[in-house]
């Protein structure tokens, strides 16, 4: 790991730098670990609350998200990490991953984590025959249009005040959002092969933890 | 297809790289095509063979209101979504919502769990399209539904019905001894049964954005299961060592399709998303599974068929959910032994009584049917 080239204060540190894990309970975590690898991040599979604690920023994958509520709570990680979110963990939940991040869930009385101020509806496109791939535009992403895969997708339906959403489809519907460190989209970056996406949240990843070596700087002065 | 029991197929007369004649009407060639001149053609990220508008084999992606549908990245993504998890037969809405509690990624849909479709005899066929929708109604994971083999106006039905995915199953009675459904031309996507890797590849040919390897459904024994796994990664490895100019003979030995063997050459691994099927019945055999290199299990009739001399039903449901609950978490954690322990202390003591394979005589066996 190349340390000793981080030598300004206000520097990030590089993907190598930074662990993170992806949610391996269900899903196709394996595909965001090979986006995340080719990009030179540590990316680890996290299926524990000693793994869990490891990473400087969590990814929760594409999957079923009521199995993954299911086995979050199952395993006693849930609560722990709503912590580690409440202290500041950088998450991105991608598809299913989005729906556990949101504070409502339309037609789910109690949304596991509830930690980011969106409204999601789940299924919201229809069945598996209506979902699709588009191009999209994303706030923050440069190099044009991204190839977005919606599978049996979910939308963000309201995004709270402090939301910014990054994208939507053209009739509005928002399908990418960001509130502080926390990271919504409705699609699947990880089934293409543009990195893009990952190397937004890497970059989440690094500030969040060049922010919290901070007290260091302040120190000095 | 009850005709050859050869091992690969290579020996089978006229059976050809596979129904890639069609037997659908012309008059359903483009349904559901809701065009709209706004549409963008989507820029296809290729090279991982995974995203493309196109498969090889001729996907026909239609043009949606919000982008294009029916492409291969979105029929073989559903499949990625699943990995890692259960997919459970279920006959009815309560079943579904027990799967679903009990941390099912999806259910499946049939008349009858295969082991009561083995005792009870006839024909087996697509499930009763009310209690489809009852089910779709009651679960908000995907349901997949069960078609004969061939039988492309169940399927037709079915994806009328919104089914999340088309199971093209031996487990039903086949409807056609010589063509298989010519699953390019649908908008759901397929999963079908294998034994071995020259099925997987004629079935991928054909279409299915997903595999199963067969085992022995309904029977409770994991011995089919674990022949079908072991074969299909043993041909794979063969595969993968071979010089790309020993893999024509091996394409003709096979029927199947040069490029799809190239790409397992590759990948190192099947193009589609392959779940194990046929025969689990407890949470190690789950995880003996994925161990063997599956990415996620069918569980038919060793959910709903544990617990069967439990008289009391809500006595017998609990157990059932229990069996159900353990067999998700011992997916999740089939490498670890410890984990596996405490698991399998929570399932019901009786778990589905089953039938060993070995004592059958092979007009009872069903993997057969379909190469």
């Amino acid at each position: 790991m190349p340390r000793a080239s981080r030598i300004a204060v206000a520097t990030t540190p590089a993907p190598a730098d930074v662990r993170v894990g992806v949610l391996a309970l269900q899903g196709d975590f394996a595909e965001h670990l090979v986006a995340l690898r080719a990009l030179g991040a540590d990316a680890v599979e996290v299926r524990t609350l000693d793994q869990l604690r490891t990473v400087d920023g969590l990814v929760i994958p594409g999957g079923e998200s009521t199995t993954i509520a299911r086995l979050l709570i199952a395993f006693d990680l849930l609560e722990p990490l709503r912590d580690l979110i409440a202290g500041g963990l950088p998450v991105w939940g991608t598809c299913a991953g989005a729906i556990l991040l949101a504070k409502r869930v339309t037609n789910l009385d109690r949304p596991p984590l509830a930690v980011m101020d969106i409204t999601v509806e789940r299924n919201a496109f229809g069945r598996q025959v209506d979902s699709f791939e588009a191009d999209l535009d994303i706030a923050g992403i440069e190099g044009g249009p991204l190839c977005a895969v919606f599978i049996r997708a979910p939308i963000i339906r309201r995004a709270g005040r402090g939301v910014d959403v990054l994208a939507s489809l053209e009739d509005g519907t928002i399908v990418a959002a960001r509130e502080g460190r926390l990271l919504a989209t409705s699609f699947h970056p990880e089934l293409t092969d543009d990195r893009r996406m990952h190397g937004l949240f890497l970059q989440m990843v690094a500030e969040a933890k060049a922010a919290s070596a901070a007290p260091r700087p302040r120190a000095r002065r | 297809m009850a005709t050859t029991g050869t091992k690969n197929g290579s020996t089978r007369p006229a059976r050809g790289a596979a129904p890639r004649v069609t037997s659908r009407p012309a008059a359903k060639a483009a349904p559901k095509a809701a065009p709209r001149a706004a549409v963008k053609a989507a820029p296809k990220v290729s090279s991982n063979g995974r995203t493309n508008g196109a498969h090889a084999n001729g996907v026909a992606p239609r043009a949606g209101v919000r982008g294009t549908t029916a492409t291969w990245t979105v029929k073989a993504g559903l499949a990625q979504m699943l990995k890692g998890g259960v997919i459970m037969d279920v006959v009815t809405a309560e079943q579904a919502e027990i799967a679903q509690e009990a941390g099912a990624v999806a259910v499946m849909a049939l008349e009858r769990v295969p082991a009561d479709i083995r005792a009870a005899g006839g024909v087996a066929r697509m499930s009763h399209v009310k209690k489809i929708k009852e089910i779709q109604a009651a679960v908000s994971i995907p349901v997949m539904a069960k078609a004969r083999i061939g039988h492309f106006v169940e399927a037709q039905i079915l994806e009328a019905l919104g089914v999340d995915y088309i199971d093209e199953s031996e487990v039903l009675t086949p409807a056609d001894d010589q063509f298989h459904i010519d699953k390019n031309t649908f908008a759901v996507p397929y999963v079908c049964g294998c034994r071995n890797l020259g099925e997987a590849l004629r079935r991928i040919s054909e279409g299915a954005a997903m595999i199963r390897t067969k085992g022995e459904a309904g029977t409770g024994d994991i011995v089919e299961a674990v022949r079908h796994m072991r074969s299909l990664w043993s041909e794979i490895r063969r595969v993968q060592g071979m010089r790309d100019d020993e893999l024509w003979t091996t394409a003709k030995d096979l029927q199947v399709p040069i490029d799809l063997l190239r790409e397992v050459k590759r990948l190192g691994k099947l193009p589609v998303v392959n779940f194990s099927a046929g025969g689990v019945a407890t949470p190690a055999d789950a995880a003996l599974m994925m161990q063997l290199g599956a990415e996620g299990v069918f569980v038919g009739s060793g959910i709903f068929k544990s617990a069967e001399d439990v008289t009391d039903k809500r006595r017998k449901l609990d157990q059932q959910r229990r069996m159900a609950t353990a067999i998700v978490k011992a997916v999740t954690h089939f490498n670890d032994p410890m984990m596996l322990a405490a698991v399998s202390e929570e399932i019901p003591e009786e778990a589905m009584r089953g039938r060993s394979t070995a004592t059958m005589p092979r007009e009872e066996l069903l993997a057969h049917r379909g190469s």
